[in-house]
């Protein structure tokens, strides 16, 4: 009885372990073709114009939003801490330094997984669900090149410039939490932040990071959405497991690339 | 070449047969679907093709179309292997296959207007004049050229396959094929498009494949109809031959029957026993 | 038409994100205060350099002019050699200035501080300043502090 049960367990772990690298090698083919219809985007580029409205602009709010308030809470907990040791004038190397290098690409790429990412994979599900893709495939209109391959492009797109946003918002808001609130001298704050950013090693690296989380969170959003199964409930746990996923990765993906950077120097 | 040219169009002309499926074959995990099935769909013909639900109508117009491939046997539409076309090729036949799905499948972020304008704008580069002169034709053929600013959230359902039919007519297709066109329709709408598919068909020349399981809606329009079960064409013939048919089986699903050949019970042990059986 | 608006849209989105990585590069980051590459190397050697990295400021009389551009041990003279890099405009500094290790704070980051001499020639790329003062070393202080507390007791 018992070894039956763990002969179960094992072949319940042997099967997920399948059917993740199966997913796993789908996801791969998938991308792939993907980036191969993506040829279409030079000669038609209003396709990404929308869906940079979409992925890009419409993320822009909660970013914003999101970056300030970030901001200003290192700008608190930073001035109390640094004010123990005196050295509060560096608050804006604490504050520039943890949002250009860490919280910048990183709480950005979970945001544009949540808002993004998963109206993509929704969106895709849905299409799928809907046999919109199916019908386009009759039309004749590839769906890998007129729907998937612009919404990845646009999310390659969107993750930088958002993760920038969020860092500069959050530099503001440490500015005026730190400075106009309590008291740090203005020109300490930027000079101090200048002297340590480094713009190779600290802007760089941070939006090579976004670059990076951006085409994960994109690829596992639209490759979930098509992988669904075309049923409500199937897109809505696709959704799920995109969020989910996506965050997953992007966290797991910023321990190495931390650890790559950090070991260069 | 020349020759061959002549040969080849006389070819597929010469039976006047547009769709030839021999010996099909496809199977979806481990059930099979087709084992052998053989149909052929005339030029300029209204064509049912009909069984009980879960029998692969659908699918089979997914065959038809080289959404899916087939495990075995062939399909040609028009002369040319669609199992053995390259995906241009394969895109070339399909500009000239319309394809109506059972939800109309329009494209939920566009209008009516764009939703027919789609195959336009992207396979041509005509002028916005040229497409709108067509969408707007296409539109008040199916008598919906005033709801054209509607999203297709707005729409019913029967609205919706009407749109869709006129965008399945945007590019001229010489073949339309209608998954389920009349099923979850009122009685109204099941009539207008009833009348569509006729008219069309008549008017344009269209060859019209219709998958059902309407048996009277699809009867009433037919030339010919094929019946599916079991994965194999088990009877065909001009709605008058199979209303006149010996088989009980076919009477059965013509015929609506709750009782024949295919048992109103699910297979289960004796009711009597199943009932006093000691727990 | 709305395809107009959401190009328009799409534009500011795109300005804001070049904005965005403009005000992180010339703001945040330190491309305003440093060309890269530009400038003079000036070479010192020190005792101790304590906590000084590549790219620690260098300043005189407050005001940045250059930054650490390289650190070396020298093995024969068991000394730390350093390379600084001066921006060119400060082309200025004589031959006897001198070059001290400071720290901003109790804790805060070290830099370089430069005190210009007397003399009348100026340094020039590859020159060697000779008067170097090290870093102060907080554990030695300390160790010299209770050491003179426990001789003068």
């Amino acid at each position: 009885m018992r070894i039956s049960n763990l002969i179960n367990v094992i072949t319940g772990l042997g099967r997920f372990g399948l059917g993740f690298l199966q997913r796993l090698g789908r996801s791969v083919l998938f991308l792939l073709r993907t980036l191969a219809a993506c040829s279409v985007l030079f000669a038609r580029p209003g396709l990404i114009v929308r869906q940079l409205y979409a992925v890009g602009v419409l993320t822009v709010l909660i970013i914003v939003v999101a970056g300030l308030f970030v901001g200003m809470v290192l700008g608190l907990q930073g001035y109390n801490i640094l004010v123990r040791f005196n050295s509060e004038a560096s608050l804006g190397v604490m504050v520039g330094l943890s949002l250009v290098r860490e919280l910048g690409p990183v709480v950005t790429a979970l945001l544009f997984a949540g808002r993004a990412g998963s109206a993509l994979t929704a969106e895709i599900g849905l299409m799928k669900a809907t046999e919109q893709l199916s019908g386009m495939e009759m039309m004749a209109v590839d769906p890998y090149k007129r729907v998937l391959a612009p919404r990845l492009i646009a999310g390659f797109i969107s993750m930088p410039i958002l993760a920038a946003m969020f860092s500069c918002v959050g530099v503001l808001g440490g500015y005026f939490v730190g400075v106009g609130l309590l008291g740090v001298d203005a020109g300490a704050y930027w000079s101090q932040m200048q002297n340590s950013v480094d713009l190779w090693d600290d802007v760089l690296n941070g939006m090579i990071k976004s670059i990076v989380f951006g085409f994960i969170a994109t690829w596992i959003a639209v490759f979930e959405g098509y992988d669904s199964v075309p049923t409500s409930e199937g897109v809505s746990m696709a959704t799920t497991r995109s969020v989910v996923s996506a965050s997953l990765v992007v966290l797991a993906a910023n321990f190495l690339l931390t650890a790559l950077m950090l070991g260069e120097e | 070449m020349f020759l061959g040219l002549i040969i080849k169009q006389t070819d597929s002309k010469s039976g006047d047969i547009l769709v030839k499926i021999r010996d099909l074959r496809f199977i979806r995990g481990d059930k099979i679907i087709f084992n052998g099935a053989d149909l052929d769909i005339r030029r300029g013909k209204i064509t049912a093709i009909m069984g009980p639900s879960g029998t692969g109508k659908t699918t089979l117009l997914k065959l038809i179309g080289g959404q899916l491939q087939p495990a075995g046997g062939t399909v040609h539409v028009d002369g040319l292997n669609v199992h053995r076309l390259r995906q241009p090729e394969l895109y070339t036949l399909r500009k000239r296959l319309g394809m109506l799905f059972q939800s109309g499948a329009l494209l939920t972020d566009l209008s009516v207007y764009e939703n027919v304008a789609f195959a336009l704008r992207e396979h041509t580069a005509l002028p916005e004049s040229m497409i709108r002169h067509l969408v707007l034709t296409k539109l008040h053929a199916v008598g919906l050229r005033g709801a054209r600013d509607l999203m297709p959230s707005e729409l019913s359902g029967g609205m919706a396959r009407r749109v869709a039919l006129a965008r399945a007519l945007a590019l001229d297709p010489m073949m339309i094929m209608y998954d389920e066109p009349f099923t979850g329709q009122d009685p109204i709408s099941m009539g207008v498009l009833v009348k569509l598919i006729k008219t069309m068909n008549d008017a344009l020349g269209i060859t019209s494949v219709i998958v059902s399981h309407d048996v009277p809606e699809s009867a009433s329009i037919a030339d010919y109809i094929y019946i599916i079960a079991d994965g194999k064409v088990i009877e065909h013939g001009t709605p008058e031959a199979l209303s006149q048919t010996r088989s009980d089986w076919t009477r059965q699903f013509m015929q609506g029957l709750p009782d024949g050949p295919v048992r109103f019970h699910y297979p289960a042990a004796d009711y009597a026993e199943d009932l006093f059986q000691n727990i | 038409m709305k395809s107009r608006t959401l190009e328009i849209w799409v534009g500011l989105f795109v300005a804001a994100g070049i904005g965005a990585v403009f005000m992180l590069a010339m703001k945040v980051s330190n491309l305003s205060s440093l060309n890269t590459g530009d400038g003079y190397l000036l070479k010192a050697s020190f005792e101790n350099i304590g906590g000084l990295k590549v790219r620690s400021p260098i300043t005189a009389s407050g005001v940045r002019v250059g930054q650490v551009a390289g650190i070396s041990y020298n093995s024969d003279t068991y000394q730390a050699e350093v390379t600084l890099r001066i921006s060119p405009e400060f082309d200025r500094f004589p031959s006897d200035s001198s070059a001290s290790i400071f720290t901003a704070g109790l804790l805060g980051e070290q830099y370089i501080g430069l005190e210009p001499g007397a003399e009348e020639e100026y340094l020039q790329n590859g020159d060697t300043i000779t008067l170097t003062e090290s870093a102060v070393v907080l554990e030695r202080l300390i160790g010299q502090f209770l050491y003179s507390k426990a001789a003068g007791e």
